[in-house]
């Protein structure tokens, strides 16, 4: 009778320490499902594919599940603020993560400063989220403006062109674009010229009088920032036009499927971008990825996908290697992390915490009335970065303790 | 001088397009006296349809003729839809307040949305070139593409089949005759009903065909809705509500201005088209070709909402929300008080607006405004300068206030929809500002914008948010009862009679305009440091 009590009373005691092992993982994640569905579907789809496998690789910190709670912000940073409170006071979200406009991504940012709650950025691509405007609970996963500005301003120094014209949407992320460019094209480049600035109204491109009055100037290349519909229509009046003939087009974003698939035969030839040429990628882990999704979903993967597959998949790594969800052992696990991802090693840099993931940068070519990249090569996010006193210079001093 | 030439070229393809959709707009405004929002729509369906209809006749038919039937096809379409539109929802609000009649069309807005993506799905769908005008034609040495030759050709062609329509058949004139005085003309005898049936057909039409010719230029996405619509409606009100010509006359001054905006002033297109509209409205404010509405035909306006005074039950009610709302902390979660902070901020808000539409009688589309003001000041001045929040808090109301009686003096000269427009107009210009330039944060807005270390807690700023608010609403109540008020109430139900009895409706009007404006930016700043950041969108008409 009375070992029978005691068990009973041991038992009692031990229940709610496995129901503790128990407890999930929570994960409030947000991002602008319902405004750009061409990219957000794909990367939720990424993130759920890692979820599961995770998940059935037997969850993490002895056998708990990762559960993920996924708000709409609906593409308005009043929207995600709110949701990002309602995740960390309601849910009781351990952190937070995602968002894919730049806005959005900067006042979750500072949510999660002001709660000291852990957020992984995912696809936002301010250089200000993890610089001017960084604190130390923001890390970023995808290469950010000023990288990929690198990127193709590398590519731009080895063509003969000597004058250049420049179209980008007239909002942060085109200012920025164009400014990085103009500054590392010419540390590389001094004899460069820039003779023509347009700059569109995001979604309004006047496509018409934009080109002739980029043509006007008689530039021998053009970097291009529009992207969505606004490069869809500047492709068609363009090779319409004839405004590309005989000039280099150096253009962000472009061969990202999002953005490539929708030009059909309309893709203009040689234009040198920054993207992702899924079917051509060799890489092991990058093949197993592919299946898996093409098996799960029935499509193959875009750029969103990788980003949404690859930011779980970090996350978990730092929850593994830090042993706890405690926010404070998160940040000091994260910051110099290696993971590996479906592009190969990437790290979160400590200095910074944005991450190394680079993009690959290549051709644009018209094969069978789709756009595809050709001559393409994975340029590593590490090899595009300012010197680190530049760095520290612009990122606030809290944000480096 | 030749690149001068192509530029002119381009305005004229761009001014065809807006003919077509902002002619439609006019003609349905023209007669129903509906302000169709849901005009954008139609465009978006008129692309959609016209992509999908033309991929499979230019299978069936072959390339040319497949390509135009689906054009006409998709025109048609449309225009059945607008007649569903019209039947069954429109024919149902006319005697409802104009504001009333816009949310049911905002409502069909966002149900075509939903609808696209779930039929089309969400990328964007780039059709083939048009069969017949896939090239390029040589203009002063310059490649011009021949597809925007045609819809150059185009635009005085339908211009001259509205005119044939409206001026030399029966049904037009009985159009015009109900645009003129639509009681008069029902009063003749005239089925009202098929008549604006009919109309509203002819605009959708017009829409339709506006958005399939648009299938060779760019791809069709969702967003095409937003982007045609406001466009639309300031040529619309640039031409004058109701004059074909006038539309004619603006959309061909706004595509020029924008052609030539792209060469002279490249960082202004997004404003240029409201500049223009607000020039136009201030030099003549029944727009260019417009006409000011005769007595007795402008919208059912007899007095307006009675207000009532205080009654002892009403006064027991607002003491019991307020307890409420004060014990609210003791049982509710950190969650809950945010939002309950959030609820009561847009409740002032909302009484800032309610005071200057319903008490003043004047529609304002561009409250936000004062809203984005008044958030932008308190972050501003606590970022830059780093003036503590109380200082924020009364500088905000003060420079929302006198923002809007700057805007207020040129706004109030006008009536109806185009003081809303201009109201729109100001508004739109104040988010571009915000939205493109660097000392405001641009797209990337200002961060850090916390309350007083003493006022840090949830709780505290919620009752902080509660005194104040409820103190605005008192202040704003007391003003609809106080002489100023009943004098606004006056102006707003019989403007003639309250001139004659020595009002002055148009100081009072400016007055009121001012004041509500004052409580909105106190509700933007009190909103700037609760989200802890402010982002152009607090200015943008959602």
């Amino acid at each position: 009778m009375r070992m029978r009590g005691w068990a009973f009373v041991v038992g009692l005691l031990v229940l709610p320490l496995a129901a503790a092992e128990n407890k999930p993982i929570v994960i409030g994640e947000i991002s602008s499902y319902s405004t750009v569905p061409a990219f957000t579907v794909p990367y939720r789809n990424g993130w759920q594919l890692a979820v599961e496998q995770i998940n059935a690789a037997g969850g993490l910190l002895g056998g708990r599940k990762l559960e993920v709670i996924s708000r709409d912000d609906g593409g308005k940073p009043d929207d995600a603020t709110r949701h990002a409170q309602e995740l960390i006071s309601s849910q009781k979200a351990d952190l937070l993560a995602g968002t894919f406009l730049s806005n959005v991504g900067l006042a979750v940012s500072d949510i999660a400063l002001r709660n000291k709650v852990l957020f992984v950025a995912a696809e936002p691509l301010t250089d200000a989220l993890v610089w001017d405007k960084g604190n130390r609970y923001t890390f970023r996963l995808r290469p950010s403006t000023y990288m990929q500005a690198a990127m193709l301003a590398e590519e731009a120094a080895k063509l003969p062109a000597k004058t250049w014209a420049t179209v980008a949407p007239n909002y942060e992320y085109g200012q920025s674009a164009v400014a990085n460019f103009k500054e590392l094209l010419k540390a590389r480049r001094p004899d460069v010229e820039f003779v023509a600035e347009q700059w569109p109204a995001l979604g309004k491109l006047d496509a018409g009088a934009t080109i002739q009055a980029l043509a006007a100037a008689k530039p021998e290349a053009i970097f291009n920032v529009t992207f969505g519909a606004d490069l869809t229509k500047f492709v068609r009046e363009g090779n319409l036009r004839g405004l590309f003939e005989g000039r280099a087009v150096v253009s962000m974003l472009t061969g990202e499927p999002e953005y490539l698939d929708p030009l059909k035969d309309e893709t203009p030839k040689g234009w040198i971008v920054t993207g992702y040429p899924w079917d051509q990628i060799k890489g092991a882990s990058h093949q197993r990825f592919v299946q898996a999704y093409e098996k799960r979903y029935g499509e193959p993967p875009r750029l969103g996908s990788v980003v949404g597959y690859t930011t779980f998949v970090a996350i978990a790594d730092a929850i593994r290697k830090a042993g706890s969800t405690d926010t404070e052992k998160l940040i000091g696990t994260l910051r110099g992390l290696k993971v590996d991802t479906v592009f190969g090693p990437v790290t979160f840099r400590a200095l910074d915490q944005q991450s190394t993931l680079g993009a690959f940068v290549g051709r644009l070519d018209l094969k069978d009335g789709r756009g595809v990249m050709v001559e393409w090569r994975y340029a590593d996010g590490k090899d595009y970065m300012p010197p680190d006193a530049v760095v520290r210079k612009r990122r606030p001093p809290e944000a480096m303790r | 001088m030749n690149l001068l030439l192509i530029q002119a070229l381009s305005g004229l393809s761009h001014a065809a397009t807006l003919f077509l959709v902002a002619s439609g707009l006019s003609i349905i405004f023209g007669v129903t006296r509906i302000v169709n929002f849901a005009h954008g729509s139609l465009y978006m369906l008129g692309a959609y349809l016209a992509y999908s209809l033309s991929q499979f006749l230019m299978v069936k038919l072959g390339a040319p003729l497949g390509f135009w039937t689906g054009i006409a096809l998709a025109a048609a379409t449309v225009g059945l839809i607008g007649a569903a539109m019209e039947l069954l929802l429109l024919r149902r609000i006319y005697q409802a307040a104009e504001l009333f009649q816009l949310l049911a069309t905002f409502g069909v807005v966002l149900v075509v949305q939903d609808a696209v993506l779930a039929i089309w799905g969400r990328e964007d769908l780039l059709s083939p070139r048009a069969p017949g005008f896939k090239g390029a034609v040589e203009i002063v040495g310059q490649r011009f593409p021949q597809y925007h030759l045609l819809l150059i050709v185009l635009g005085p062609v339908v211009l001259a089949a509205l005119w044939w329509l409206f001026h030399r058949t029966r049904w037009g004139t009985l159009v015009r005759a109900a645009t003129e005085d639509r009681e008069m003309t029902g009063a003749l005898g005239v089925n009202q009903r098929w008549l604006f049936t009919s109309v509203v057909v002819l605009g959708s039409v017009l829409a339709g065909l506006g958005g399939a010719l648009q299938i060779p230029n760019e791809a069709v996405n969702l967003q095409m809705d937003i982007g045609i619509v406001v466009e639309a409606f300031a040529v619309v009100v640039i031409g004058g509500m109701g004059s074909i010509p006038g539309a004619f006359l603006a959309a061909l001054l706004v595509g020029e201005i924008s052609a030539f905006g792209v060469l002279l002033f490249p960082k202004l297109t997004l404003v240029l088209t409201f500049l223009v509209m607000a020039v136009v409205l201030v030099i003549r404010p029944y727009g260019l070709l417009g006409k000011p509405f005769a007595t007795g035909t402008s919208p059912a306006r007899g007095p307006g909402i009675h207000l009532h005074g205080t009654t002892p039950r009403l006064r027991l009610a607002g003491v019991a929300l307020l307890a409420a709302l004060a014990l609210l902390p003791a049982f509710a979660g950190e969650y809950a008080q945010l939002l309950v902070t959030e609820i009561v901020i847009l409740a002032l808000f909302a009484a800032s607006l309610h005071f200057i539409l319903s008490i003043g009688g004047l529609v304002s589309f561009g409250h936000a405004a004062w809203f984005g003001a008044g958030a932008y000041t308190s972050a501003l001045l606590a970022t830059r300068l780093g003036v503590p929040m109380s200082g924020g808090l009364l500088a905000a109301p003060l420079a929302a206030g006198a923002l809007a009686l700057l805007v207020g003096w040129f706004c109030t000269r006008l009536t109806g929809v185009y003081l809303a427009m201009l109201t729109l107009a100001f508004a739109q210009i104040l988010w571009s500002v915000a939205f493109q330039s660097s000392w405001t944060g641009g797209d990337n807005g200002i961060l850090g914008v916390w309350p007083s270390v003493w006022l840090g807690s949830a709780v505290r700023y919620y009752y902080l948010t509660l005194l104040l608010c409820a103190a605005s609403v008192l202040i704003l109540r007391r003003a609809a009862f106080a002489p100023f008020g009943y004098a606004l109430r006056a102006a707003r139900d019989s403007p003639l009679r309250a001139e004659a009895t020595g009002i002055d409706t148009r100081r009072r009007q400016w007055l009121a305009f001012g004041l509500a404006g004052a409580f909105a930016g106190l509700a933007g700043a009190l909103y700037a440091f609760h989200k802890g950041s402010v982002f152009p969108n607090v200015l943008s008409i959602p």
